[in-house]
């Protein structure tokens, strides 16, 4: 006999709050997690317009310390943290012998011999465990993810609103940028990263600081806009900024090339790193697939898994796709054939019949090529 | 949640409510609320026949899509034009401005055995409730 109930669900030391709240909660990778607390749809909208507020602790966070951790940094991940100044930050991936994917990751120098490491969810145990392996002795590797609650605090208003609670210079806090900082009484560190599109931070806490921090920012945030935001607006707001999402885009299938991200391995640093030999191979191939953005010519959906048509012959499959709030149309992301790409590019197809389309559930849906992102905020 | 009491349900989270010969449909609050936003509905043609436990349409929401089941037998007379401008109105009033469709019941405005009352619904979605 198979055991019927679900896995046990681990909680953040928010999800007492998003239960007060009335929050829809959903399983996502082990973790009980908010998925709207409304309309996700109105939880978009504030983030591009005011602001939202994110509980963000199901991520891994995973510290690699001592002398040695630049360089078994440097070894370890496609980037080069030892060329990381104190303080910076910097978006990278971890891949495997044969160039694929593991995870993309988040990487903040916090001292010349102390990082810290944001991973997905999903992937922080596979993350932790490759760290160790490639590390060795040279650095020690340490899961933390359980002595961090993660908040994020995204939109426009965000400066507005943190700046009621800090003391700290928020203007000298560069995007990609971390340092400790006290908020709303609490020691936390601050950085200005986040996965919508929007500026914004995100506030590393200590679990039991993280209940407190929310409610100071709600408060604060109260005449500004604020609403708690769901993991259902994080996803469509990172889909309008055309940010990849591991297990959608990325994968052990997928080079760092394949998405369009080739900028983030660096082939020019020193020393050998894990992947090196197949991603030099893949740098200098001709790309066979491409990752590109769709906007739908109809209300229905192209979804995860969704057959690419071109003239009516399959040439791709959609990785994510939703109904975009921001363009008022479905948007979509997709590995083509990179010829199907450049010959769609050639066409413009825009007022053309299309000869792009998307399979959905059986009828060619038309779609045009558009360049990503899907959406750029203002400066 | 809102279950009224005068309409017939379906396993699949459609409701009826009968007047005369005619039956009108929509999607209960129960799924409305599992659904999110919805964005999109695609609803049986007028003059279409439709079989009750069969899927009829389809119900888009921002992050999933479900097939729209006919809870009963009949010829499609009216879809609600309101929604198809606005699927926002299935979520702010599913039982009411959000109906879907419309449809003549055959015969003496008989309806298919297997429909839930109220009471049948309502323990139906309780059993259905995730265990936290």
């Amino acid at each position: 006999m198979t055991d019927p109930r679900p896995p046990q669900l681990r909680r953040t030391p928010l999800t007492g709050v998003h239960e007060r709240l009335g929050a829809t909660l959903t399983g996502f990778a082990g973790w009980l997690m908010p998925l709207r607390y409304g309309s996700e749809t109105a939880e978009h909208n504030a983030v591009r317009t005011a602001a939202g507020l994110f509980d963000l602790s199901h991520m891994g966070e995973i510290t690699v310390t001592g002398p040695g951790a630049a360089a078994a940094l440097d070894y370890a991940l496609v980037g080069e943290p030892s060329a990381l100044a104190p303080g910076r930050a910097r978006y990278t991936m971890i891949c495997a012998e044969d160039g694929g994917i593991l995870d993309d990751l988040i990487v903040y120098r916090l001292a010349g011999d102390e990082f810290l490491i944001v991973a997905n969810a999903a992937n922080t145990g596979v993350v932790f465990g490759a760290l160790t392996e490639r590390a060795g002795t040279t650095a020690q590797v340490t899961d933390r993810t359980a002595d961090y609650a993660l908040i994020a605090l995204q939109g426009p208003n965000a400066t507005a609103i943190l700046t009621q609670l800090t003391d700290a210079d928020l203007a000298a806090v560069r995007y990609y940028a971390s340092y400790p900082a006290t908020v709303a009484g609490r020691e936390i560190l601050l950085a200005r990263t986040g996965y919508t599109g929007e500026d914004g931070f995100e506030l590393f806490t200590r679990p039991q600081d993280a209940e407190p921090v929310w409610e100071a920012l709600m408060a604060a945030g109260a005449a500004h806009g604020l609403v708690p935001a769901g993991l259902a607006a994080r996803d469509t707001l990172r889909l309008e900024a055309g940010m990849p999402l591991y297990g959608n885009e990325l994968g052990p299938d997928v080079t760092p090339f394949d998405a369009g991200l080739g900028r983030v391995v660096k082939l020019g640093k020193p020393g050998d790193f894990v992947g090196r030999a197949a991603l030099e191979r893949r740098a200098k191939a001709e790309p066979q697939r491409e990752l590109v953005g769709l906007a739908s010519r109809s209300r229905r959906v192209p979804r995860h898994g969704y057959t690419v048509l071109w003239d009516g012959t399959a040439c791709g499959k959609v990785t994510s796709g939703a109904p975009s709030p921001t363009l008022g149309r479905p948007i979509a992301m997709a590995y083509v054939a990179a010829k199907v790409a450049a010959k769609a590019r050639e066409a413009g197809q825009d007022g053309e019949p299309a000869r792009l389309a998307v399979d959905i559930r059986g009828s060619a849906v038309p779609a045009d090529l558009v360049s990503l992102p899907f959406y750029r905020r203002r400066a | 949640m809102t279950v009224p009491d005068e309409l017939y349900y379906t396993r699949e989270h459609e409701w009826v409510a009968v007047d005369g010969p005619t039956a009108s449909v929509g999607i209960t609050d129960h799924a409305q609320q599992a659904l999110g936003d919805v964005v999109y509905v695609s609803a049986p043609a007028p003059g279409s026949k439709v079989t009750a436990g069969e899927p009829c349409g389809e119900v888009e929401s921002t992050k999933s899509v479900s097939d729209l089941f006919a809870p009963v037998d009949g010829e499609v007379t009216q879809v609600n034009p309101e929604v198809e401008e606005n699927p926002g109105l299935v979520n702010a009033d599913p039982y009411g401005a959000g109906w879907l469709f419309r449809v003549a019941l055959p015969g003496e405005g008989e309806l298919p055995s297997g429909l839930l009352s109220a009471a049948e619904y309502s323990e139906l979605i309780a059993s259905e409730e995730p265990a936290e």
